[in-house]
């Protein structure tokens, strides 16, 4: 075997890049496809099945191994999008929007201000001031957990949307503001001084200047805190106690107590729409959430 | 959005409100001090910084130090709390132990799954992109709620993985009703989400100078020699930061946690986790106090772990020069 496929590696050598031959390289391209597309299947499988189980009467889910329905059965959707105990999956849905919405401009507003002012402004206090905004990365969030409770129960937020929005806008993701700092800080200082020059105060030069150039690491921003927060279940489990103000993590998760199990079909259904969102989210900007991981080593 | 100014060329535009022309003072250094405009831009982050960060923390700290059950006043009671988790409360103990557990399982399983596919992926051919994007995928909803319930329907007694299971004649147990296999189940469910790593290994491999490779291909070095002696130690650095970031999520692990298993710790407080105890603790008996001792704990306990892996290393990790 090895002798027979040492020639024809050879003859490649010359013609093709080398890298292509480093470790399992070696792979004959058909092979690697098939490889790599069996793993595939395994691995997306869970959610293959969780699409395909949507459109099954129920209890015909779990004991099929095969992720396609016999027959199409919309029904679960209807029965599902009722939701439990008089709440719907619109109230569900359209919280979660409103929560992740309000997230994303929040993080969008006072990420790019804050890191513009660290990046490019002089002022006294600077360094302390940045050294600070970088020292905030190793905040732990479980020691807040408490305090920050006890801080927006005193304030009366608990049961609003207020706990899980108003931060954003505080500039309080140190690592958005991180991203965007050194996103700032990679563009050339030419640009503010020539805005300087013609008259451009800070603000007309982060507005007209910097704002349209800081745009990738702003689609990173909206994108992580748009999925963050969608997934969310710990925090807004904490704050939002009444029926109409529940997301739809918590909603899925009321929906799973109220059937206990019984109503799989409807349960999968609202689990798919529930994911809707990052499933178009994926399709539209997988270059974008790829790279955005890869360039700064985040965990997503 | 005024796009014309996206460019340098079109940026020094002569608007009409350019005539004001407020320029800030210029310093000896040629450098403009612009405190005012940077205090007001500043102003949102100062407030939640002090205002929700470093202020809570304290706080915090100081509520570890005390009963506080958010109907009276906090209570000092000084090392009491402390006192009372490590000698009084089994339950602690015991959560601090699965969660361990959890750790030492699922960090670095999951890093082998991402190193293994980023191997694979790491050559370039036709659909590789797509392809690293789809791997990505499971990263990017494995941490919704959605998805503990599908995980937990595909791991039932008669779900798909038994059914699968059936077909090579192996009778698949209730893995998740007991108390012995569910936790791994959830591990299971950490090294799905191998996305993230999976990225960051793939950046590491092509960071690695191919002179190196093809010096050991002359040398004679089989695909596995070259791996060990060339891959492994050129990616240590990425190990090690992949290794601290994946450790430090498991301990924080919560909602697979809770969905997974029973939400309350069960079966048999076999899926306790620390942050579910925490959680328990804090919000389900009110005490405050108790709860804010365990986070300082588990941030204490975070740090040395840091700690000890940065320090191990010098022993394994080799920074190229």
């Amino acid at each position: 075997m090895t002798a027979n496929t040492l020639n024809p590696r050879r003859l490649d050598s010359s013609e093709r890049p080398r890298s292509e031959r480093r470790g399992l390289a070696r792979l004959r391209p058909a092979l690697w496809h098939v490889i790599v597309l069996v793993l595939l299947l395994f691995l997306l499988y869970p959610v293959l099945w969780m699409v395909g189980s949507s459109f099954k009467p129920t209890q015909a889910i779990i004991s099929t191994l095969s992720p396609w329905p016999k027959h199409f059965a919309g029904s679960n959707y209807s029965t599902g999008w009722q939701g439990s105990a008089g709440t719907t999956f619109s109230t569900y849905f359209l919280n979660s929007v409103l929560i992740s919405v309000g997230a994303v401009i929040g993080n969008l507003a006072s990420c790019s201000v804050t890191a513009y002012a660290m990046a490019r402004l002089e002022f006294r206090g600077r360094a302390l001031v940045t050294g600070l905004a970088i020292g905030m990365l190793l905040m732990p969030k479980e020691v807040l957990l408490i305090p920050q409770y006890l801080l927006f129960h005193k304030l009366g937020w608990v049961d609003t949307d207020l706990p899980l929005i108003v931060p954003k806008f505080l500039a309080v993701d140190a690592f958005f503001v991180f991203l965007n700092l050194q996103f700032m800080r990679g563009l050339p200082r030419e640009l503010d001084e020539a805005a300087a020059l013609d008259g451009c105060g800070p603000f007309r030069t982060f507005r007209y200047i910097l704002l349209p150039l800081i745009r990738p690491a702003m689609a990173t921003t909206a994108i992580f805190t748009f999925i963050w927060t969608w997934n969310d279940y710990f925090s807004q489990l904490i704050y939002l106690n009444s029926p109409d103000k529940q997301t739809l993590p918590v909603g899925l998760r009321m929906f799973l107590d109220a059937t206990s199990g019984s109503e799989l079909g409807p349960m999968f259904a609202m689990a798919t729409v529930s994911l809707a969102p990052l499933f178009a989210l994926f399709v539209f900007f997988q270059r974008n959430l790829v790279q955005g991981i890869a360039t700064t080593g985040f965990k997503g | 959005m005024s796009s014309p100014t996206s460019t340098l060329s079109a940026a020094p535009r002569s608007g009409p409100g350019a005539t004001a022309a407020k320029k800030a003072k210029v310093r000896p250094g040629g450098r403009r001090r612009t405190n005012g405009a940077a205090y007001i831009m500043l102003s949102p982050w100062i407030l939640g910084t002090v205002g929700v960060l470093l202020l809570p923390l304290l706080y915090s700290l100081y509520l570890s130090f005390t009963q506080y059950d958010l109907l009276s006043q906090p209570h000092w009671v000084g090392l009491q709390n402390y006192r009372e988790m490590f000698t009084a409360d089994p339950r602690f103990v015991h959560s601090v132990w699965v969660t361990v557990q959890y750790v030492i399982a699922s960090a670095p399983l999951k890093l082998l799954m991402a190193l293994g596919v980023a191997l694979l992926l790491a050559k370039p051919r036709r659909g590789q992109g797509l392809y690293r994007a789809l791997f990505y995928l499971p990263s990017l909803l494995g941490t919704s709620v959605a998805i503990a319930i599908v995980w937990q329907g595909t791991f039932d007694v008669n779900g798909p993985f038994n059914q699968f299971l059936n077909l090579f004649g192996i009778k698949g147990g209730a893995w998740v009703s007991d108390p012995s296999t569910v936790r791994w189940v959830i591990v299971g469910l950490a090294m799905w989400q191998f996305g993230a790593p999976m990225v960051i290994f793939l950046a590491g491999l092509k960071q690695i100078p191919r002179e190196l490779y093809e010096a050991a291909e002359v040398d004679g070095a089989g695909t596995w020699r070259r791996f060990w002696s060339i891959t492994l130690p050129a990616l240590s650095p990425v190990i090690l930061f992949n290794l601290v970031v994946e450790m430090i999520g498991a301990f924080q692990a919560f909602t697979p946690a809770q969905l997974v298993g029973d939400g309350q710790g069960g079966p048999v407080d076999s899926t306790l986790f620390y942050t579910l105890y925490l959680y328990q603790k804090a919000f389900t008996e009110q005490q405050m106090g108790y709860a804010a001792a365990m986070a300082w704990v588990l941030i204490l306990g975070l740090s040395v772990l840091t700690g000890l892996l940065f320090w191990s290393s010098r022993f394994w990790v080799h920074y190229g020069d």
